[in-house]
């Protein structure tokens, strides 16, 4: 009997059957985007441009953890798109945000999903939270090389662990490094600024629209410092995306509750900065 | 050099086939068939762990029935070939019909070159947008495919089991009907009460989202079980 039972490459496995997805499209097609291709050249600044994601965060609250991210992308200068997702339901309790090479990442993110998936059906559980979170490490640090030539993916990920009937949040680098964070976390060219936000915002048990609100004003501080994150553009109805992963599952947080979360933290920094005070100076009474 | 003794072909094959065919009649059996929203899987089955019924992707279940081992290697392979497959394209390239040609190869070679043909009977079904789509393969030991419609069973008594479903089913039944009715005739295929326990049950239910595959719990099946006199004969609404 050929095929059938056989592990990457055709080699039967010694023992039992190998549950991984990236695996078995490595074996299967060395060209296959879960093979990263040789190291061509060190230290060299990559040619041509390539479209990058740019600030996304994640935070712990009363029920889980929100994760958002702008919609911009750019190329060098130029903004590529202004409504890129680049927050991913990686299953149906988890969800991994990207920032980086745009490309690369959503190929990684892909890979990812599948991955979770086929685990699933072959063994028949999910994969616990930790393994997830260890498998996402793995796959980072295989892009390493394409890292190296600039293609960095640099993602989070974050989902309701059932096991432990909590929100769980991790951060990565570049070479694979995984750690766990207690509360907020964000990545990407903004991320600094985003972080000053959450900082300051961040409590224990937010309840879900103040969270959803940080995570939004923490996105629009970011965008305000950095030009390749894009803030909300009411003009054309393009808002942060976010997804909240609770008990229940991945949900996508619905647009008019985004825009209200916007629009309360837009009504309030318009009052310290254009009304009020500043204003009645101007009196010429 | 070993002598071997000509046996003629006919005789190996049918040697083969029956030897395939008493190991799956010492198993117990699968019923599926089509309900108002997608398909049913049904069979007996006291473990809760090792399953008879299972996802191979989004719109596709597996069942099997036979030696435990043989139709596992082959469901893997299945979920193998079905995710490589969506990865490679599109997620709707995946079809049933790929799946059943890729089953009968497989077994079709281990029938006639292997020491030992597999000991298995299975089922790829297919959940449709609308019921008249829906397809259901039924794959023998030796790599035949049968196209079937309506329903299907499997298994032990397989002969008797599709009697018993061809008087009693009825084209758009309600998820709860079809339990009842493939419950009963598996029970009555074998003489003896089976209750909700022993039974797995698994639907490819055409109104959930991405992943239309669902197990029923326990629980759920003994309640639609329960029920039963209550709105035993009605005909679906």
């Amino acid at each position: 009997m050929t095929g059938l039972g056989a592990g990457p490459g055709g080699r039967p496995f010694l023992f039992g059957s190998n549950p991984s997805f990236a695996d078995l499209v490595a074996g299967s097609a060395p060209d296959a985007p879960g093979s990263p291709p040789p190291v061509q050249s060190h230290g060299e600044q990559p040619a041509a441009t390539y479209s990058h994601g740019t600030t996304v965060l994640a935070l712990k609250y009363a029920d889980g953890v929100i994760m958002a991210g702008d919609r911009r992308a750019v190329e060098g200068f130029t903004i590529a798109d202004e409504r890129i997702e680049k927050v991913f339901p990686a299953d149906e309790h988890s969800a991994v945000a990207i920032a980086g090479a745009a490309g690369q990442a959503t190929e990684i993110v892909r890979l990812f999903q599948t991955e979770l998936e086929h685990y699933e059906k072959v063994e028949g559980e999910r994969l616990s939270m930790e393994g997830k979170a260890n498998r996402l490490a793995q796959m980072i640090r295989g892009n390493f090389p394409m890292a190296l030539q600039g293609l960095v993916v640099v993602p989070l990920f974050g989902g309701f662990d059932e096991r432990r009937a909590e929100g769980r949040l991790f951060r990565y680098d570049v070479t694979g490094g995984r750690w766990e964070e207690a509360d907020y976390h964000s990545t990407g060219s903004g991320s600094l600024h985003a972080r000053g936000t959450l900082k300051k915002g961040w409590r224990r048990g937010l309840e879900r629209t103040a969270a959803v609100q940080l995570a939004v004003e923490a996105l629009y501080d970011a965008s305000q410092e950095d030009v390749a994150t894009g803030g909300p553009n009411p003009l054309r109805g393009i808002y942060p995306s976010v997804k909240a992963m609770t008990a229940a599952g991945v949900e996508i947080v619905p647009e008019d509750e985004v825009r209200a979360a916007f629009q309360t933290i837009v009504g309030e920094t318009h009052e310290g900065v254009v009304g009020g005070g500043s204003q009645a100076k101007e009196d010429p009474d | 050099m070993s002598f071997q003794p000509y046996v003629p072909p006919e005789q190996l094959m049918k040697d083969r086939s029956e030897y395939a065919r008493k190991g799956i009649s010492r198993g117990k059996s699968v019923v599926a068939l089509e309900y108002a929203d997608g398909l049913l899987f049904l069979a007996e089955n006291p473990s809760s762990t090792l399953h008879k019924i299972s996802e191979i992707y989004d719109r596709i279940a597996f069942a099997g029935v036979g030696k435990y081992s043989e139709f596992e290697d082959l469901r893997i392979s299945g979920v193998r070939l079905a995710d490589l497959r969506g990865y490679s394209y599109g997620r709707e390239d995946v079809t049933a019909k790929t799946l059943a040609n890729a089953y009968s190869q497989a077994l079709s070679a281990i029938f006639t070159t292997q020491m030992k043909p597999y000991e298995v009977e299975i089922l790829v079904g297919q959940v449709g947008e609308r019921p008249e789509e829906n397809e259901l393969f039924h794959i023998l030991f030796d790599g035949s495919v049968a196209d079937e419609k309506g329903f299907v069973g499997m298994g032990g008594r397989s002969d008797e089991l599709t009697g018993h479903l061809r008087d009693s089913y009825r084209a758009g039944e309600s998820l709860e009907g079809a339990v009842r009715l493939a419950a009963k005739a598996l029970s009555d295929t074998e003489d003896r009460p089976i209750d909700a326990p022993k039974l797995e049950a698994a639907v490819m239910d055409r109104t959930r989202g991405r992943r239309k595959f669902r197990r029923l719990d326990d629980s759920e099946v003994a309640e639609i079980l329960s029920s039963s006199s209550v709105e035993g004969g009605k005909p679906p609404p």
